[in-house]
């Protein structure tokens, strides 16, 4: 494995933790393929987590918009409600076969936290989450959650106190304690094998998706819509769809405020190139190349950065890449409940409003596929503040 | 290994950095070249302070690195603030913090030039190296960035989320440039240690303990065997660095290798005292370096 996509990736970290990553290479290349390996993951795929999700044709939304038919990838069905158990279950199993007894992360909106403390139950592991103290305010019922599932969480004082500090505490605290732990990382970012390892986890949302629409429609879908903070549910729903040249590939990114003020986390329509988290890649950065201070209502698309593969496939084009408010999100996340009776978390909301301004340009005999990352249940009472009514949390 | 022929270009080839920010011509005559001055600093066991820079002020900066000179040190390190330090304790994440929300924030450009003031104007002579993260390197231009360091008289510069598996990428650009780019090897580098030595120039920063920056009460680590193992590959000399705060600390520590490093303990007294720590660098760095061995 090179590690790089395009001039993107690489391991820029601490000497302290480099023999620990070639380490990790080297168990998930040991690992990845062995015939055990892939079996237990499997069976936990299916009986655990409840794979294959869904593809669900939403016919009342697409009734509505007139144009492309609408399909839901519904990963918010998954055990723990997102697609993060796909990649927790992977490298937790890898992690046990490195001898590791311990797990650390970080998360924002808490659903990796969730997931990471799920698989740790599970598999018997001791296991600690770093969450910005901004963030442990937003998700108190995540934080609850995770300590219901037996994990410790420390909520990270440190700069913005969001997603970006929890994983400089997470990667501090891999550094203090390396040995027997392991870090869970939950998105494609990070260094080299991460971006790999984790795009692989969650290559199983467009495996099962491209199949699963070839069935239903005997044909391809004109477009692949996933929201994009680091972009692991994205680069999992596209990497099937990749060699597909006809399949528009779209990330939707966090303009948050909007792209045009600095209250946003829209990485490849406000950033540049830059190192940071181990990897290079496309970062939000002041003139000086400090890394920003952003902000979107989802606490897990509220990064400066973006995976390096999503990077090397915006300089490429295959893929592109959108910017979605807060508010374009809300009232996505308001539609899809009042048209499908699906409440869905507002990472994915940002997906599915794209999707509105799209779906109506694209011929009736073209259909697209979203991924429908999470289920809302977390967001509720944050919408209902953003709508400016005052509903007691949980 | 390859590292006195770099030496050897380095002053001609300063004089080619007109590329850089604002760089004029490096002179090469009366100059000692830079690794020559970090290599006179360890001529006995050396002395490394660090501090942020523009923490809290860039004027006081300016006085507490000719303070910790005057006191003893034989190499100061002035770190750039970066916004996600994640290999610093809180000591060194708090000066960032407060060195970045200063009325003007901090700048690479505003270090540069004190450096430039610091030599030009204030004669220091001792080694200067600067400390910070890749991503403001990146952004300036690595280039730019070495061809302007070296224009005002930085002799090294310590990147710790620069392994290095990824040096390549920086390497042309400090040695065109004559600015050493140090390696750091840590207590879990193991069989990665003699090659990281091999390569190394300057001097190398051995992180004595797991973890990141900070007082350590006891650091459990066998110094000397690590050192050993570099010593069979590299003569370049040895600081250990990460958690050293007392005299019996630096007394230790100095016996097994060529220097140490002390950043948290001596930013936690600029924390403590703001603009007024004079006395207290003075005193601290006179009782440290007076605790190393003499050889």
């Amino acid at each position: 494995m090179s590690g790089r996509f395009g001039i993107h990736g690489g391991q820029y970290i601490p000497e302290t933790l480099m023999n620990e990553i070639h380490a990790l290479e080297a168990a998930y290349l040991r690992w990845k393929d062995d015939p055990d390996f892939v079996r237990e993951l499997g069976d936990l795929l299916r009986d655990y987590a409840g794979r294959p999700s869904l593809l669900y044709f939403a016919a009342n939304m697409t009734a509505d918009l007139g144009g492309a038919k609408i399909y839901l990838k519904r990963e918010d069905l998954n055990h723990t409600g997102s697609h993060k158990i796909n990649n927790v279950l992977g490298q937790c199993l890898l992690a046990q076969r490195m001898g590791k007894t311990r797990v650390i992360a970080e998360t924002g909106a808490g659903q990796h936290g969730v997931a990471t403390a799920t698989a740790a139950a599970l598999l018997g592991m001791e296991c600690e989450i770093f969450m910005g103290k901004e963030d442990t305010e937003r998700q108190v019922l995540n934080v609850y959650r995770m300590e219901l599932l037996g994990a410790t969480v420390h909520p990270v004082l440190s700069g913005t106190q969001t997603l970006k500090d929890a994983v400089n505490e997470t990667m501090r605290e891999w550094t203090r304690r390396v040995d027997d732990t392991h870090y869970v990382l939950g998105s494609v970012m990070g260094p080299h094998p991460f971006p790999t390892m984790v795009r692989d986890f969650q290559a199983v949302i467009g495996r099962e998706a491209r199949q699963q629409i070839l069935e239903r429609e005997g044909k391809l879908p004109a477009a692949v819509l996933a929201c994009v903070g680091g972009g692991s549910n994205a680069i999992g729903t596209f990497h099937a769809f990749i060699p597909d040249e006809s399949v528009a590939l779209i990330g939707c990114e966090a303009a948050g405020v909007g792209v045009e003020t600095p209250r946003t986390a829209a990485t490849i329509a406000t950033g540049s190139l830059g190192v940071f988290h181990g990897m290079k890649s496309y970062f939000c950065q002041d003139d000086a190349g400090q890394i920003a201070p952003v902000y979107s209502i989802s606490a897990g698309l509220d990064y400066p950065g973006i995976g390096p593969e999503h990077a090397w496939l915006h300089d490429t084009g295959r893929a592109r890449y959108v910017p979605v408010t807060d508010e374009e999100a809300v009232d996505a996340f308001e539609y899809l409940a009042r048209t499908e009776g699906i409440i869905c978390a507002i990472e994915s909301a940002h997906a599915l409003a794209y999707a509105r301004q799209l779906a109506p340009t694209i011929s009736p005999g073209e259909s697209m596929v979203i991924c429908l990352s999470g289920r809302g249940d977390k967001d509720v009472a944050a919408i209902a503040r953003y709508r400016g009514k005052d509903v007691a949390e949980g | 290994m390859v590292y006195n022929e770099t030496v050897g270009s380095a002053g001609v080839t300063g004089t080619t950095a007109s590329a850089g920010k604002g760089a004029s011509p490096r002179p090469i005559e009366n100059t000692t070249p830079p690794i020559d001055r970090i290599a006179q600093a360890f001529q006995s066991k050396a002395f490394i302070a660090f501090l942020t820079g523009g923490d809290p002020t860039l004027e006081d900066t300016r006085r507490y690195v000719k303070i910790l000179a005057e006191a003893g040190a034989s190499l100061v390190e002035i770190g750039i603030p970066f916004s996600d330090p994640i290999a610093e304790g809180p000591v060194i994440q708090e000066a960032s913090a407060r060195a970045l929300s200063s009325a003007t924030g901090t700048t690479p450009e505003m270090l540069f030039e004190l450096v430039r003031a610091l030599r030009e104007e204030d004669g220091l002579t001792i080694p200067l190296a600067l400390m910070t993260y890749l991503n403001p390197v990146h952004h300036y231009g690595y280039e730019e960035f070495f061809a302007r360091a070296a224009d005002v008289g930085v002799d090294a510069l310590i990147v710790p989320d620069l392994p290095f598996e990824e040096h390549a990428e920086v390497l042309p650009a400090a040695q065109a440039n004559g600015v050493a780019l140090i390696s750091m090897i840590a207590p879990t580098s193991s069989s990665r240690a003699r090659k990281i030595a091999a390569n190394a120039q300057g001097f190398i920063y051995l992180v004595s303990s797991l973890g990141v920056t900070g007082v350590r009460s006891e650091i459990t680590t066998d110094i000397g065997s690590i050192v050993d193992e570099i010593r069979q590959v590299t003569d370049v000399p040895v600081a250990v660095g990460f958690g050293i705060s007392t005299p019996a600390q630096a007394a230790t520590m100095a016996a097994q290798a060529d220097g140490v490093i002390v950043g948290s303990a001596i930013v936690r007294l600029i924390a403590e005292n703001g603009s007024h720590a004079d006395d207290a660098l003075r005193t601290y760095v006179s009782e440290m370096v007076s605790a190393l061995p003499q050889e």
